[in-house]
């Protein structure tokens, strides 16, 4: 076996140029495979714990009417809240939220929004809503956008914009109100189109007392049933996100698949040219007793080696970079939030050793059945003939 | 002295007032004068609505037969886009045939309150027909002159909770007894809406508005018109106009 590697390798070697060039190009698939997927894997782990810090926490209790696809359920989705959960009210595990439909009027433009009421001051989420604690003697409305929102609406700080709404009625009603904070996150489900007010102020506003769409839990209290109200777990709850960021994976593929076509493109090109000017080699060493499928594997091993040399290459300049980006992060460009998917400004790519040792097999497989396929023709070859140069 | 006169003043402008404030007619009956006068058995419109919006301006031609206010059925006869496009309103219910779709749907709960064409009148505004006498309570609180016609100032205030508006102000022309122009109002006292109603003419021996110009006042543009161009009254209407088979 060891007499085998050193014939393959030096085989490999005694290609030159062609060799290192194959090699080269499969070392760059592999870094990407890896890279890219470490990207994905660190996206997705950052955007879930932003999602159930900003939006999730423990898990939702829904209004059985309450569907976030369909904006026409919103008046009908509101119901008391369950009595069951008053001690978890007032420790704060469970927060409830009114949203409402309703719409904004800046610089003169209609914009529908939700507006969301949630208890200035709790603690649940990140959501910085101490800022919507006024004055007790102030009749301001204080609100807090997301920077996202206050981009789409122009809206700055201390501005003050004209809401309207309908009330439990279907009345019309109207008042001004005033941007308390514009907060920062990268979860784009509580910032875009949206408006959070205190959670008593639209009870009011709406005609809506002690009323909400969905209860949001802390981790430490258990799920319990409650008539009316539909519980969505943290899987539940992250599903079109994870579909999201699957379907992003499917479309990031593409790249290394291209890399990987060209580098295995490469490889079966050097096997196939390798064996038609390598007869006589092949005929010497079945007339010195090698049987074919002792050839075939010899020749299988020589284009598997390609893909051992471009793990060892990548690992030369792709453990550092991997390192760098790692510990740095890579910074997003402005506005990739607007699509609909929580991301940060930098996001740090994860390298779990299941990813690596995972990449390590795809590529040598992959690699080493390229390398069969035209070794193949081997078995088919006549041994005189092939020393003779003839096939 | 001074507070003598003082006094005498203040009793004879409060006397002036009150005797003024006995001129006026009662709201409730005004209502129902307007009711009378803008209200008939049948109506046949053919009408166009022109949209401003801040980008673009889009004018949407129509025709309407009504029965009382409970039946009424719309045609859009232009743009091509809308060619075609049929609206019946029975009772509450509203029904829609789309050509391009070829399918019939119908507009019901929160979709009412969604825009017409994207003007600034709401489906459920458009159905709203409801005599303003069932809906507020009436008061005359003053006079005042719009394009040289004088009018009384009604101020009304909802006396049931489901309603569109919490309180609304009227112009009414004190001859014709139509409204020259309606306000609504948040219960806020904020302004939502204005309805300017123009060009009143005679028609079949009552005072009717040809143009109508509705503005949401919360936000800026021009507003949408609505251009009568031929009305007529109490004209029998075929009762297979208010059927649903009439749609497709």
């Amino acid at each position: 076996m060891m007499k085998l590697l050193k014939l393959v390798f030096r085989n490999l070697i005694g290609n030159g140029l062609k060799t290192w060039l194959n090699v080269f190009v499969l070392s760059i698939a592999f870094v990407l495979i890896i890279f890219m997927q470490a990207l994905l894997q660190g996206w997705d782990r950052q955007a879930m714990a932003d999602t159930v810090k900003w939006e999730i926490a423990g898990g939702q209790y829904w209004n059985a009417k309450y569907d976030p696809f369909d904006p026409f359920t919103l008046d009908s989705a509101v119901s008391e809240l369950p009595k069951q959960f008053a001690r978890q009210y007032e420790t704060g595990q469970i927060e409830p939220v009114l949203i409402v439909s309703g719409t904004i009027y800046p610089s003169g433009r209609s914009m529908p929004v939700l507006m969301k009421g949630i208890r200035p001051g709790q603690k649940l989420l990140e959501l910085p809503t101490t800022l919507l604690m006024n004055p007790t003697d102030s009749t301001d409305i204080p609100a807090i956008i997301g920077s996202n929102m206050a981009h789409q609406a122009g809206l700055t700080e201390n501005d003050i914009v004209t809401l309207r709404w309908r009330d439990a009625n279907g009345t019309f009603e109207a008042q001004d109100i005033r941007i308390a904070g514009v907060f920062k996150t990268f979860v784009p489900t509580v910032d875009g189109g949206q408006i959070w007010l205190p959670l008593d102020l639209l009870q009011k506003m709406t005609l809506n007392p002690d009323k909400a769409t969905l209860l949001i839990k802390s981790k430490e209290v258990n799920e319990a049933p409650v008539a009316g109200w539909d519980f969505k777990d943290v899987k539940e709850l992250t599903k079109t996100l994870r579909e999201t960021l699957r379907s992003k994976a499917v479309g990031q593929s593409i790249f290394y698949v291209i890399f990987l076509l060209l580098a295995l493109l490469a490889i079966f090109d050097t096997q196939t040219l390798s064996i038609f000017y390598r007869q006589r080699e092949i005929g010497t060493f079945v007339a010195l007793g090698m049987t074919k499928k002792e050839v075939v594997r010899l020749f299988t091993l020589e284009g598997t080696m390609n893909a051992i040399l471009a793990i060892v290459l990548g690992a030369v300049y792709g453990i550092p970079l991997f390192i760098y980006f790692a510990v740095n992060g890579i910074p997003m460009p402005s506005g990739t939030s607007d699509f609909g998917v929580a991301i940060s400004d930098k996001i740090y790519p994860a390298f779990p050793p299941k990813l690596i040792v995972g990449t390590i097999l795809f590529i040598i497989l992959v690699t080493a059945w390229v390398s069969y396929l035209p070794a193949r023709k081997i078995v088919k070859m006549n041994p005189a003939d092939a020393i003779r140069g003839k096939i | 002295m001074k507070k003598t006169i003082f006094l005498l003043s203040l009793f004879f402008c409060s006397t002036a007032l009150a005797l003024q404030a006995q001129d006026y007619p009662s709201g409730n009956s005004l209502l129902d004068k307007i009711d009378a006068n803008m209200s008939s058995k049948t109506v046949i419109m053919t009408a166009s609505m022109q949209v401003n919006s801040a980008r673009a301006t889009r004018t949407i031609t129509l025709k309407m037969w009504g029965e009382g206010d409970k039946r009424t059925f719309t045609e859009y006869l232009s743009p091509a886009r809308e060619k075609g496009t049929k609206m019946l309103k029975l009772d509450n219910q509203l029904w829609m045939y789309s050509p391009s779709t070829d399918r019939i749907i119908q507009i019901s709960g929160h979709m009412l309150r969604q825009s017409v064409m994207g003007s600034d009148l709401s489906y459920e505004d458009m159905m709203n027909d409801t005599p303003m006498q069932e809906q507020y309570n009436a008061v005359v609180t003053g006079e005042e002159t719009i394009d040289g016609r004088k009018c009384w100032v009604v101020e009304m205030t909802a006396k049931v909770s489901d309603i569109n508006y919490y309180s609304q102000r009227l112009w009414v022309d004190q001859q014709r007894l139509i409204p020259l122009k309606m306000q609504q109002f948040a219960k806020s006292g904020k302004q939502l809406k204005e309805t300017t109603l123009l060009d009143i003419k005679q028609v079949q021996g009552r005072w009717y508005p040809m143009k109508m110009v509705y503005k949401d006042m919360l936000k800026e543009g021009k507003g949408t018109e609505f251009t009568i161009s031929e009305i007529s009254f109490n004209q029998n209407i075929p009762a297979n106009i208010f059927n649903k088979s009439n749609l497709k």
